[in-house]
């Protein structure tokens, strides 16, 4: 089951205004956490389109972080609100491919939060290495094969 | 000068793509008159090896609508692919997979496990489960594979144009069958039907809401639609604002939400996604609980959005398919 070597990769869409900035926070404090998240840059986490995120999963991320400013904090006023109401219904649609719900994850990370930051990353890890590799493309294509 | 000769075909499909095409022959006989039809399974009794014995370019225009899921329908369809000049998509199934390809949801095995053995309207004491190859009374019967996966046409062959729909309407196929007699076609690999967005035409989008104030979604099967308000604004989820247009409204005017036949946009590069995204937008729900107990009162999301489009969605077709789309 758990495999403990696996090394899970993450797809990190941080919002740039908070989260971003709370895991530069979390590097410049020179915090401890596993190197398996590789970070993009969003204006918003409200601009995560969830094609973003089947994108990530099919190319080979084994989980998908979501980070944006604390409810009431967002830049753009709303856009967190959007991601949280997106959040749910992606989880349950990913659901009936089967994905599990455990590899989507969303956080709310301010600025000054990189000991936080540091810790779901951590987190995160630990949950991907108990659910294993996804490795949902090549699931697909052997569905494809004809016989 | 001859008349130009079409062939209409079909595979995994119901059968409503062909009343179309009855309703065609019917009614716009002028059409009729252009063309002869070089094969009908439906109506006209052939053998493969008639079709075999065409010559490439013999027949202009192969209709063929259907999902593909045997071997069989694999050969049918790269024989006319090689006998005709174009090869049309016909209707959701060759487009998109269709109601057929809701059988991705689940694999083979699940699927002959129900059909042979679980239902509880089957008796098969003995287990028997059709085999490709048998030998009864010393004659060796041959069945076409099963496959994993039901297909869209273009995962099979290459493929001229699109009529979407389920069934296509009779008024898009005949604006089709007449820009081929006129050669005044639109550039290959186009869906024939318009780009916008069906609530662009919907009569309802007066009422479609910027700020839904829906906190949780309604079933058509469990409480009856408002027969004025855009579906959206009353709870109910509606496809149209990720599929295309030229239905002629056919759900709506039923009162019965829009469950995306006609497929996406050319902008939605997921019509599933493009759909939720949109949703999650304009709903009310100000916290996590109340954003799980909207996302928890849409019961089978997958079969929500993907009723016609399951084998074409982003989660499921393969990445060589991904790469020739984009
Ligand atoms: S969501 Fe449906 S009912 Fe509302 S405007 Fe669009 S097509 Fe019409
Ligand atoms: S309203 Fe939607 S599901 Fe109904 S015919 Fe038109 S496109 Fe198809
Ligand atoms: S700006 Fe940070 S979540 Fe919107």
């Amino acid at each position: 089951m758990a495999d403990q070597q696996f090394e899970p990769k993450i797809v990190g869409f941080l919002c740039r205004w908070c989260s971003y900035t709370g895991a530069d926070l979390a590097g410049t404090s020179r915090m401890q956490y596993p190197p398996t998240l590789t970070g993009i840059r969003v204006m918003c986490s409200g601009r995560v389109d969830p094609t973003f995120v089947v994108k990530a999963l099919k190319e080979g991320a084994d989980g998908v972080l979501i980070a944006g400013c604390h409810p009431g904090d967002c830049h753009y006023s709303e856009g967190n609100y959007k991601a949280m109401r997106r959040h749910p219904m992606l989880a349950n649609l990913l659901e009936q491919f089967g994905i599990e719900r455990g590899r989507v994850r969303l956080e709310w990370i301010s600025a000054s939060e990189g000991e936080l930051f540091a810790e779901v990353v951590t987190d995160f890890t630990e949950q991907l290495q108990e659910l294993g590799p996804l490795n949902w493309n090549q699931r697909i294509e052997a569905d494809c094969e004809t016989v | 000068m001859a008349k130009p000769k079409v062939a209409f075909y079909w595979c995994a499909s119901c059968g409503g793509c062909e009343e179309t095409i009855v309703d065609l022959a019917e009614d716009i006989l002028g059409v009729v008159e252009a063309v002869d039809i070089a094969l009908w399974p439906v109506a006209i009794d052939m053998k493969r090896k008639d079709v075999e014995a065409w010559e490439p370019g013999d027949v202009a225009v192969a209709f063929i609508n259907g999902a593909v899921r045997l071997s069989e329908q694999k050969e049918w369809v790269e024989l006319l692919r090689e006998k005709c000049s174009l090869v049309i998509a016909f209707g959701s199934c060759a487009h998109m997979g269709g109601i057929p390809g809701l059988a991705n949801a689940t694999n083979r095995e699940e699927i002959f496990a129900n059909k042979y053995h679980r239902s509880p309207t089957v008796a098969n004491p003995d287990g028997i489960v059709p085999q490709e190859q048998t030998n009864v009374d010393g004659y060796d019967l041959e069945l076409p594979t099963f496959w994993k996966d039901v297909k869209p046409l273009n995962e099979v062959i290459d493929v001229d144009y699109y009529l979407p729909g389920c069934p296509p309407p009779f008024d898009l196929v005949a604006t089709a069958v007449g820009a081929i007699l006129e050669g005044k076609l639109p550039p290959k690999g186009s869906v024939i039907a318009p780009e916008k967005a069906l609530c662009d035409t919907c009569e309802r989008n007066d009422t479609k809401p910027d700020e839904m104030t829906i906190t949780e979604f309604k079933r058509t099967a469990t409480s009856t639609p408002d027969p004025e308000k855009c579906f959206l604004a009353d709870g109910f989820l509606c496809m149209g604002p990720a599929t295309r247009s030229g239905c002629g409204e056919r759900c709506i005017n039923g009162n019965m939400p829009c469950r995306g036949c006609f497929g996406p946009t050319p902008d939605a590069i997921d019509p599933g996604l493009k759909l939720l995204a949109a949703i999650a937008s304009r709903g009310e729900a100000d916290s996590e609980e109340d954003a799980k107990a909207l996302a928890d009162s849409l019961v089978d999301p997958l079969g929500t959005y993907y009723r016609f489009g399951l084998p074409a969605s982003m989660l499921k077709r393969s990445a060589d398919t991904e790469r020739a789309q984009t």
